[in-house]
């Protein structure tokens, strides 16, 4: 039988969450005996190839393009796991969902102390994706199955998420591994 | 000799005295019932309603209602643990929690309340309210974000300082706590070393430049439930 594949992504978030990922240190070596990683960061892959067992969601949906890739995960994976803050709750990109959004681009673009751009033109490229509104979890977008909160979560956390999953046992997170930062 | 009450706490029958409340009387036997706004030195004021438990077949605030005799309390039933964790989300969504940055993580009630109760996300759309920092005072920060409207602050300044720094304004939803007539706090004669300046249970009140003193790991919420000081006090 072949391995479980997981895929993981980054939206909305800092990468941090995969750094931790990264940090369960030589249980990596464990882990792809479990798995395959399939569409991920850590290898590159760009377009999911086939059926995932699990979803790994790094970050919230600040522009229609995480919107997009959110929503190509949930149709290719069993289980969605949001994990860090910015999955779960926003986290540090929803601090602008309370100031208009024109204010946001005024600041980035036009105001902020830093900014050099005498034509006061704010980059309007259809490559560029176009930002949302707010900044959303990613449960306000898609289901998702599992929360694994923290900034980020620890790779212990992560790693008893993953292993419980990936041998059939319930998800208990003990005491100390439940942090919201 | 002074009488004593009979109650029962789930089942479990406990010693009260005339006088307490279920909340005093169930600390004292080593029961935990969770709060936010209730606080030891504070005259209780039932406004957060996490510790509402079924007392003689009624919902009643534990640190409001008196015990009697005889009295049959339900405390962690299925309906009020759920009761409780709807509150704890409740709490989180309507304001701005952003505990990563919080200089009162992992010693916050907030927090520590959903971590005991293992809440990994809020069940309800966050609402990202727009909230104030009044940061005019020279030794205090007042960040309104984080604020649960538990209003310990507003009695700590009147019955242990003897001033009245904080009130409550409006109502409902948009209810908030103000300063001496929505002045800012730098304008009160608010003192770092009031006790109102020590009892928020949450970020709001933020005494400065003392911020991450107890390092990850040392923090009072890092290993064990907040309510766990209350329970194990029992086993001695």
């Amino acid at each position: 039988m072949s391995k479980p594949k997981v895929a993981t992504t980054s939206l909305a978030g800092c990468f941090g969450c995969h750094m931790s990922l990264l940090d369960i240190d030589d249980r990596i070596l464990q882990l792809i005996e479990l798995v395959d990683f399939d569409k991920s960061p850590i290898d590159d892959i760009k377009e999911f190839t086939g059926r995932c067992a699990i979803g790994l969601i790094e970050g919230g949906c600040c522009n229609e393009e995480n919107v997009r890739v959110l929503q190509d995960f949930r149709q290719h994976c069993d289980i969605l796991i949001a994990f860090g803050d910015c999955a779960t709750m926003g986290g540090i990109p929803a601090m602008r969902n309370n100031i208009p959004l024109s204010e946001c681009y005024d600041e980035a673009y036009r105001n902020g102390v830093t900014v050099y751009n005498p034509s006061g033109q704010v980059p309007d490229d259809p490559d560029i994706p176009l930002l949302l509104d707010k900044v959303y979890p990613a449960h306000a977008v898609v289901k998702i199955d599992y929360f694994l909160p923290g900034c980020p979560p620890s790779a212990d956390a992560l790693w008893a998420v993953l292993t419980a999953l990936l041998t059939d046992q319930p998800v208990e997170l003990p005491y100390e591994l439940l942090k919201y930062d | 000799m002074t009488e004593t009450l009979k109650i029962t706490i789930d089942n479990r029958e406990i010693a009260a005295l005339p006088g307490q409340t279920i909340l005093e009387a169930a600390d004292a036997a080593g029961i935990y019932i969770p709060r936010l706004c209730a606080h030891p030195d504070l005259r209780p004021i039932g406004s957060c309603r996490m510790c509402t438990v079924i007392a003689d077949g009624r919902p009643q605030a534990a640190c409001v209602k008196p015990v009697s005799d005889g009295m049959v309390i339900e405390n962690e039933t299925e309906e009020l643990l759920e009761h409780r964790r709807n509150l704890i989300d409740m709490m989180f969504v309507e304001g701005n929690h952003f505990c990563m940055f919080c200089e009162r993580s992992g010693r916050c009630e907030l927090q520590a309340m959903a971590y005991r109760f293992g809440i990994t996300a809020p069940q309800y759309p966050f609402q990202f309210p727009a909230k104030t920092v009044d940061a005019s005072h020279p030794d205090i920060m007042l960040d309104h974000n984080r604020c649960i409207m538990c209003a310990r602050c507003v009695r700590a300044s009147q019955e242990l300082d003897g001033k009245n720094v904080f009130q409550s304004i409006g109502r409902g939803y948009t209810r908030k706590i103000g300063v001496n007539g929505e002045k800012d706090l730098g304008d009160t004669d608010m003192d770092v070393n009031d006790r109102a300046a020590d009892v928020c249970p949450v970020g709001c009140i933020i005494k400065k430049r003392v911020g991450f003193d107890v390092p990850f790991g040392q923090r009072k919420f890092d290993h064990k439930p907040i309510g766990s000081e209350i329970e194990e006090a029992c086993h001695v």
